[in-house]
């Protein structure tokens, strides 16, 4: 029990809000729950097969050939799947977390991973298309083009902030995940 | 759209996989149920706290906020509203055209998009879950970086 509300405590703050909110004005509270609603089903539709096609990936690649083709010294090879992985998916940031998570675990460079999620988070091909006609063409492909060359030098500096030893830990904390 | 394709695949690979090796397949289910429970303690929380902050800042609000004359300040508070909520992209997209359509400005609108697409407030404690508090924060503290001069490039160009 004292785990549970351990674990749950933010969550039991945010429900104490809401009823806060439904005490003030009911409508609040279910449209905040109705948007909460709406994000789990979301997730639903991305999480679980996500993490399947991580745990298949887990088995089935092994490291050699992740450090292979993502590894140190895979140069633009590792560049270019960094780069397809992150934009042929069109989930949520918090999906490709896991997805980076098992990148390292299975020995891809930090920068490559550092790239992958920054393509995730700004340049989606499957969403191109819908993001032109929402926002403009040259909306589009002004932030398409500008976030990725960002991100391409953010990463080789994020990767070169970290310390070796900090790799190290990441590592090791993704191992117990 | 995007859920079609990433269940068929997983089901299609999975079939694969269980034809070629069945105690491997399980071992994978094992290991994706695992992460999924461990997940499950720190996304509640997080969409809670996303449906609070917008039930409390609605998109007519969020305009306001942003309108044509509100400068540097819309330009933070874009950045801002951004980087805390959460949302699909085919939500956030057709949002920013509403919100262009109810006076919104294009850099306050692209700060807003970009933030929301790349810099995780709400989902910080997942991130630092995953790879920690430097890994973490200096990716976010990137991310918000690029998304202003993204959004200065937007103000120069458009």
């Amino acid at each position: 029990m004292k785990s549970f509300i351990n674990t749950y405590r933010f969550s039991l703050v945010f429900l104490m809000i809401i009823l806060f909110m439904a005490l003030i004005n009911l409508s609040l509270a279910t449209n905040a729950l109705g948007i909460a609603f709406d994000n789990i089903l979301t997730m639903l539709g991305v999480i679980p097969p996500i993490f399947i096609l991580i745990g298949l990936l887990d088995v089935w690649v092994p490291k050699e050939t992740m450090i292979r083709y993502m590894g140190d010294s895979s140069g633009l090879v590792g560049l270019f799947f960094a780069f397809l992985l992150g934009a042929l998916a069109a989930g949520p940031l918090y999906a490709a977390f896991p997805v980076a998570a098992i990148l390292l675990k299975k020995g891809a460079r930090f920068a490559y991973v550092l790239f992958f999620l920054g393509t995730w988070t700004s340049a989606k091909i499957p969403l191109l298309l819908f993001e032109m006609t929402s926002l403009g063409v040259h909306f589009t492909l002004i932030h398409v083009s500008s976030m990725l060359v960002m991100y391409f030098i953010g990463s080789v500096l994020i990767e070169k902030a970290l310390q070796p030893h900090e790799k190290k830990a990441i590592l090791l904390r993704l191992n117990t995940i | 759209m995007t859920t079609t394709i990433f269940y068929s695949s997983a089901v299609l690979l999975l079939i694969i996989s269980f034809f070629k090796d069945r105690a491997k397949t399980q071992k994978a289910l094992k290991k994706a149920w695992n992460s999924f429970l461990k997940l499950i303690p720190a996304i509640v929380p997080m969409v809670l706290f996303v449906g609070i902050a917008l039930t409390l800042v609605s998109p007519e609000i969020i305009s306001r906020l942003l309108g044509e004359s509100s400068g540097l300040l819309g330009i933070f508070a874009g950045a801002t509203l951004g980087s805390i909520a959460m949302m699909p992209s085919f939500v956030a997209f057709p949002l920013g055209q509403n919100l262009l359509n109810n006076g919104a400005a294009y850099p306050q609108v692209a700060v807003f998009i970009a933030t929301l697409m790349a810099v995780g407030i709400s989902t910080l404690s997942i991130e630092v879950k995953y790879f920690g508090r430097k890994f973490t924060l200096l990716r976010n503290i990137f991310a918000l970086v690029a998304s202003f001069i993204f959004a200065f490039l937007i103000g120069v160009i458009l």
